[in-house]
């Protein structure tokens, strides 16, 4: 038995075809191609986020656009509008409700920081109930910046990198 | 008759009859205003109702005069849709009196009455059912108030809890097993932020209400702590599915007060646009309503369209959704080279598409099925209401700003508008498909006979100077500077302005001191009163004619809760 020849045989195969990862990194590579968004789009930029899905930008090339209405279901939470005062607990219960891992994404002005709604019934960025990941500027963003959003949550989640903290009561 | 002697008639009427409670009444700019003591409000709403065909409650607000001995207006806009009369009757409320419910004359008045109540504490006796409508309800003060700080907010800590308005006619029936459900307001069937909440047996609504609110912004607010230049934006807010119809309606109305009219090329480019709005805002209504039935492909179809339409925006202005395409005195910019042409292939294109979206829907047997005879309501309830635009003529009343009372070139044009028989979701559906037509056929009009020259007014004192004078001379720059500081100063007074919005009428009613921001302005919108209706529609009917309903009434929420 030549043990030799068949050492040759082993790593030429290794070189070919197996790469070496760690698992964590193996399921973000599904996971970041796999993102199934919950669009809470609450006023104007929930209808440019239908501009996102549309027919012309179609989110699905970037394996994103199984969105599901059920906090359950999704792992990206997509908030595309104002959040009143009064919106606020409701946000805060479907971000609970979803399980985790989760992301959040915030389209536009006024889901970052209110917009130019300086305002009585206007919460000032939904980021003071929720933790989000990554803030896209507009008034309503383009399209393409929404998915620019989209890539960067994947890098996130490609990285494996912390998430944001949950901001206190 | 001329309108000025149908007045007199009104006037003379009106001082025999109540002469001793009539405190003024004057008629400027077209507004009849009466000023009304509190105590015979309900009797004179109700005669003008009885004798003078004043049908329509158009809006109801109230205006806060700090410092005033009685501190509130409660104002009434009327609309006699036989006599083409408005009429603005205004009665003081002092800070702790109260002022009779109207809700009994017209069904309108309801919710009217709650937001009055809500944001300025007004209270209104006799009203069935006087709580908070679009603040939360641990919201303490009342924000339209002029010693309330537009910045100061105040944070919810739970869930609106679900309620029903108290009715005489219910009986709860403990033998039947009642399931509550509530949808919204986070959930694909409404579009947005409207809360449903219903009692079920079975499949058929025993009960239901709505909750809105959840996306009240503050406009009014805004719009007190801004220049008039600044609120162009946030009227883009209102219907953000049309967009440029909002800013139409707000600088038609500032106009108006000024006095000023803008040149035809403006005037055309408005007709335009507001055309062009009323088309794809009827798309998304329509595509969203088939998605509700379960037709998604219709729904790429029809934003396939909305594209090219965000196209023709972008080149006007570079913005797509939130355009602010119009200025105080006319358009922003004249259009770019080849604009119009672009814009004609775009209509023709959508014209064709229109036909297409009418073979794969109205003829569909599921589609009819699901739509015909669900969601009726009839034409005396309608009016009652306050329903105007598609949802009013499909129970069959024939009133269309544009014809009734025409505003810029309108009636020069050659366009019907139809209207529907039964007042179900089927006739609406059928009124918005032929009015995109119409619309379409108004474009091509326009754009065939677009008026050459300026494309806004340029006085000084309204609009900015072209960029090229305030780079270029010292006078342009000091023109620029004052105007930006100062601001637009229309002279004081009020007046309340109308437009036919894609969902019906859009009014303005503006109250100035003469200052540079409005010392009130209030949006009249079309789908306030369209909604209210909207648990009276269903109760009775299946869970998913609800749904099917609700999409053809086009609640759009900027435009609901401001
Ligand atoms: S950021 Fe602008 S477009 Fe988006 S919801 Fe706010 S106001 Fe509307």
């Amino acid at each position: 038995m030549n043990i030799q020849v068949k050492q040759a045989e082993v790593d030429q195969l290794l070189n070919t075809s197996v790469l070496t990862t760690t698992a964590e990194k193996y399921i973000g590579w599904g996971r970041k191609h796999s993102l199934w968004p919950l669009p809470f789009g609450t006023a104007c930029c929930g209808i440019e986020f239908m501009s996102v899905v549309g027919p012309k930008y179609d989110l699905a090339r970037f394996g994103a656009e199984a969105v599901r209405f059920s906090p359950r279901q999704s792992d990206l939470l997509i908030v595309a509008g104002t959040i009143t005062e009064k919106m606020g607990p409701v946000l805060k219960l479907i971000y609970d409700q979803m399980l985790e891992p989760k992301w959040v994404l915030s389209m536009g002005a006024c889901a970052s920081s209110g917009g130019f709604y300086r305002a009585y019934h206007v919460m000032q960025g939904a980021d003071k109930i929720i933790p989000v990941d990554v803030y896209v500027p507009g008034c309503p963003p383009t399209p393409e910046a929404v998915i620019d959003g989209i890539l960067r949550i994947q890098e996130i989640i490609q990285q494996g990198r912390k998430r944001a903290p949950t901001p206190l009561k | 008759m001329s309108i000025q002697e149908r007045y007199n008639n009104l006037s003379e009427d009106l001082n025999q009859k109540f002469s001793g409670t009539l405190k003024t009444s004057f008629s400027i700019r077209n507004d009849f205003v009466c000023e009304i003591e509190k105590e015979n409000i309900l009797k004179i709403l109700e005669h003008l109702k009885a004798h003078h065909g004043f049908e329509f409650m158009m809006d109801l607000c109230a205006v806060d005069y700090l410092g005033r001995q009685k501190r509130f207006d409660v104002v009434y806009h009327l609309y006699a849709p036989s006599t083409k009369l408005r009429v603005r009757i205004k009665a003081q409320v002092g800070e702790h009196e109260t002022i009779e419910s109207a809700h009994k004359i017209w069904k309108a008045a309801n919710w009217f009455e709650r937001e009055a109540y809500d944001l300025f504490g007004v209270v209104f006796k006799n009203h069935p059912n006087l709580r908070k409508i679009l603040t939360h309800s641990e919201f303490i003060g009342h924000p339209l108030r002029k010693d309330y700080d537009a910045n100061h907010q105040q944070r919810a800590t739970c869930v609106e809890p679900a309620w029903y308005e108290a009715d005489e006619n219910y009986k709860y029936d403990p033998d039947k097993n009642l399931v509550p459900i509530n949808i919204g307001p986070s959930h694909p069937a409404t579009h947005g932020t409207l809360r449903i909440m219903a009692e079920l047996d079975g499949e058929t609504i025993e009960r239901a209400n709505v909750e809105i609110g959840y996306l009240h912004r503050c406009f009014e607010k805004m719009a007190e702590t801004h220049f008039y230049q600044q609120i162009i934006p946030y009227t883009d807010r209102l219907n953000y599915c049309s967009a440029p119809m909002n800013n139409v309606g707000f600088c038609k109305t500032v106009e108006k007060l000024l006095g000023v009219e803008v040149p035809p090329k403006a005037q055309a480019m408005r007709i335009l646009l507001n055309e062009l709005s009323r088309v794809i805002d009827h798309l998304v209504c329509i595509g969203t309503n088939a998605v509700d039935l379960g037709a998604l492909t219709t729904f790429w179809y029809c934003f396939e369209q909305r594209e090219r339409v965000y196209v023709l925006f972008e080149k006007l202005c570079g913005a797509r959704l939130t355009v602010a395409l119009t200025r105080i005195g006319g358009m922003t910019y004249d259009n770019p080279p080849g604009w119009e042409k672009e814009c004609l292939e775009t209509v023709l294109k959508i014209k064709k598409f229109v036909e297409e979206l009418d073979s794969l829907l109205t003829e569909n047997k599921i589609f009819i099925n699901r739509m015909q005879n669900v969601g009726t309501i009839s034409a005396q309830d309608a009016i009652s209401y306050g329903f105007t635009g598609p949802c009013l003529r499909a129970s069959g009343v024939n009133l269309d700003l544009r014809k009734a009372e025409p505003y810029y070139f309108y009636d020069q044009l050659d366009f019907d508008v139809p209207i529907g028989t039964s007042g179900d979701s089927y006739d609406r559906y059928l009124v918005r498909m032929e009015e995109m037509r119409q619309s379409l056929k108004i474009c091509e009009q326009v754009l065939k006979n677009m008026p050459a020259g300026d494309y806004t007014i340029r006085d000084k004192s309204i609009v900015l100077p072209d960029k090229k004078d305030v780079w270029g001379n010292i006078e342009g720059l000091m023109n620029h500077f004052m105007l930006i500081i100062k601001g637009i100063r229309p002279p004081a007074g009020e007046i309340y302005d109308c437009t036919e919005a894609a969902n019906g009428e859009l009014g303005f009613y503006l109250v100035s001191d003469g200052g540079p921001r409005p010392y009130r302005l209030k949006v009249r919108p079309p789908c306030f009163a369209i909604y209210q209706a909207f648990p009276k529609m269903i109760e009775g009917e299946y869970i998913a004619d609800a749904v099917a309903t609700l999409g053809t009434l086009n609640v759009v929420a900027g435009e609901l809760d401001r």
